[in-house]
């Protein structure tokens, strides 16, 4: 393992039985790194394994065979080591909703040993960084819009000042303008400082303007991976560039559609 | 916008403050529920005093029952049970809350150890629990002529303080249910619960019970945290006096606390193994 990753997978694998006893296939023997620094997006539909692939990491699903390393750290053997370096941001902002941001923050950082005193000063900051009206941060969380409790999420995340962040889908569902503010705030995680992203999306466009390195993820495979535009050239046709709804329509064999509605309803079946 | 933020420091003081953490969260919610928190002290309170007010209505019988004395063997029970109970529930609940919520993942994915979120959890559980009971004591006491006067109260606080830590045990080992599915799993923790309150001789005494429930009465650390706090109260004994009801309560807290973080481990590690910790609800 080289010390310049902040993430490396070798071949992870990962089944999941149903109640009738059939098996699901996951993750399909991943192999992935992210190097310091680096900002990785992973595309795929729903049901391809992207949210598996950042559970594994987050070491909140155990893996049937391979390795995860952050930094070094083994995340399956020592856990706790890889867990402090990192932290996730997911498709829905889980808080306690009765409770406001401020309090759903205060609490969340001491599990990362960050103090009332260390934290006070910051969660203002944070919160004004990510765009967030510091006003309503008394507010319950169920009285804010799915916008602005994603920025809290978001803010929940950088208060333990990970040096690994995992975004798994931090914009689906949410409306244009808030979808642009959150996508301002990683543009800005990633240019301001030095920490290292893992991204999960379905958004083309996103993955596109935000990754260093873009990966197609099909049937819990990466199927390619590689920088946006290199991506493009591999497949361009006739002389024009495509673009990445058609790069992974020529990987995959199906629109990014088709893809999505097979693998929901192989997921239902 | 980033820099580091946390300074080094030694394992057990991020413990420590994780610890405090989770006692923040808990205080957090139940002001939160403040209203919600208040029908259950009125509604306890409501229980305990109705089963007080047994013993009031109860006439001296033939053989001299003393009625001062059963009413205040109904109330210790009642208000031991509110506080043994709730000690109980609150673990389980905690987790089948933050399941619903969805935060268990932020909690399992971070950096405190297990034995620190459980053990934070049951701190802001005994801490609240001995507040509200003693408020709910105070008011009791308006309303009844207790037989207290020789009461050995630092002696009842020994047997308390140790019976909590065997029932934090039990509520670990509990806690593991509704981790697994949180509906089903707040159903078994209940069946568990009303059990204990069945087989411990909260509101009669045990050897009242057929012969098999008396012997699994011998395993519950309600029993004896009864027998003591009642013997401590009603008779004034002291810790040594006590000791008969003391010693299982040590030994069933050196064994039931890591039990309970064994058992819970061990269901934390299968809800890894199987995906199950996505939110629910």
């Amino acid at each position: 393992m080289e010390r310049d990753h902040a993430l490396e997978l070798v071949a992870v694998e990962k089944r999941f039985t149903r109640k009738r006893g059939s098996e699901v296939v996951a993750l399909a023997g991943v192999s992935l790194q992210v190097r310091r620094g680096e900002v990785v997006g992973i595309l795929g539909p729903n049901g391809s394994g992207k949210s598996t692939l950042v559970r594994v990491v987050s070491t909140l699903i155990l893996p049937d065979a391979g390795s995860v390393r952050v930094f070094g750290a083994d995340a399956l053997r020592h856990p706790r080591a890889a867990q402090r370096m990192m932290n996730r941001v997911s498709v829905e902002a889980s808080f306690f909703k009765k409770l406001s941001a401020w309090e759903n923050l205060m609490y969340s950082a001491k599990f990362y040993g960050v103090t009332t005193n260390e934290a006070r000063p910051r969660i203002g900051d944070i919160l004004e960084g990510v765009g967030f009206d510091v006003k309503r941060a008394h507010e319950p969380m169920e009285h804010l819009s799915r916008g602005m409790q994603q920025k809290v999420a978001l803010a929940r995340a950088l208060l333990t000042s990970p040096m690994l962040m995992l975004l798994d889908e931090p914009t689906t569902g949410l409306d244009p303008r808030s979808k642009k503010d959150v996508q301002a705030v990683i543009e800005r995680i990633r240019s301001e400082h030095d920490a290292s992203i893992l991204l999960c999306t379905h958004d083309m466009d996103e993955a596109e303007s935000l990754c260093d390195r873009v990966g197609i993820m099909v049937n819990g495979q990466i199927v390619e991976l590689d920088e946006p535009t290199a991506l493009k050239r591999r497949y361009q046709k006739n002389g024009r560039l495509p673009n990445l709804e058609e790069v992974f329509m020529a990987v995959t064999g199906s629109s990014f559609s088709d893809a999505e509605e097979r693998e929901s309803a192989e997921a239902a079946a | 916008m980033h820099q580091t933020l946390t300074p080094r420091r030694a394992t057990w003081l991020n413990e420590l403050i994780a610890a405090w953490g989770f006692v923040q969260r808990n205080y957090y919610l139940t002001k939160r529920y403040f209203m919600w928190e208040l029908v259950w002290f009125v509604y306890s309170a409501a229980n305990a005093m109705s089963i007080g007010f047994i013993g009031v209505g109860v006439e001296r019988s033939e053989a001299g029952q003393d009625v001062q004395r059963l009413t205040t063997f109904l109330l210790i029970g009642a208000l031991l049970w509110s506080y043994l109970s709730m000690l109980f529930d609150i673990l389980s609940e905690t987790v089948s809350w933050e399941r619903w919520e969805g935060t268990i993942e932020y909690t399992f994915m971070s950096p405190a150890s297990r034995a620190t979120h459980l053990i934070g959890t049951s701190i802001y559980a005994v801490i609240y629990g001995i507040i509200r009971t003693v408020i709910m004591f105070a008011l009791i006491s308006l309303f009844f002529d207790l037989e207290l006067q020789g009461a050995n109260y630092t002696s009842a606080l020994v047997v308390l303080a140790i019976a909590s830590i065997s029932l934090v045990g039990f509520g670990m080992v509990t806690a593991v249910m509704p981790l697994l599915s949180p509906e089903k799993g707040q159903q078994v923790t209940m069946i568990f619960g009303s059990l204990l309150l069945l087989i411990s001789g909260i509101y009669y005494p045990v050897d009242v019970l057929p012969g098999w429930m008396q012997a699994i009465a011998t395993i519950s650390p309600v029993t004896y945290a009864l027998e003591g706090v009642r013997g401590a109260l009603l008779d004034g004994e002291n810790v040594s006096t006590l000791w008969p009801s003391i010693w299982p309560l040590l030994v069933m807290g050196a064994i039931c606390v890591p039990l309970g973080l064994w058992v819970f481990h061990l269901g934390e590690r299968y809800a890894k193994r199987t995906g199950r910790l996505k939110r629910s609800g």
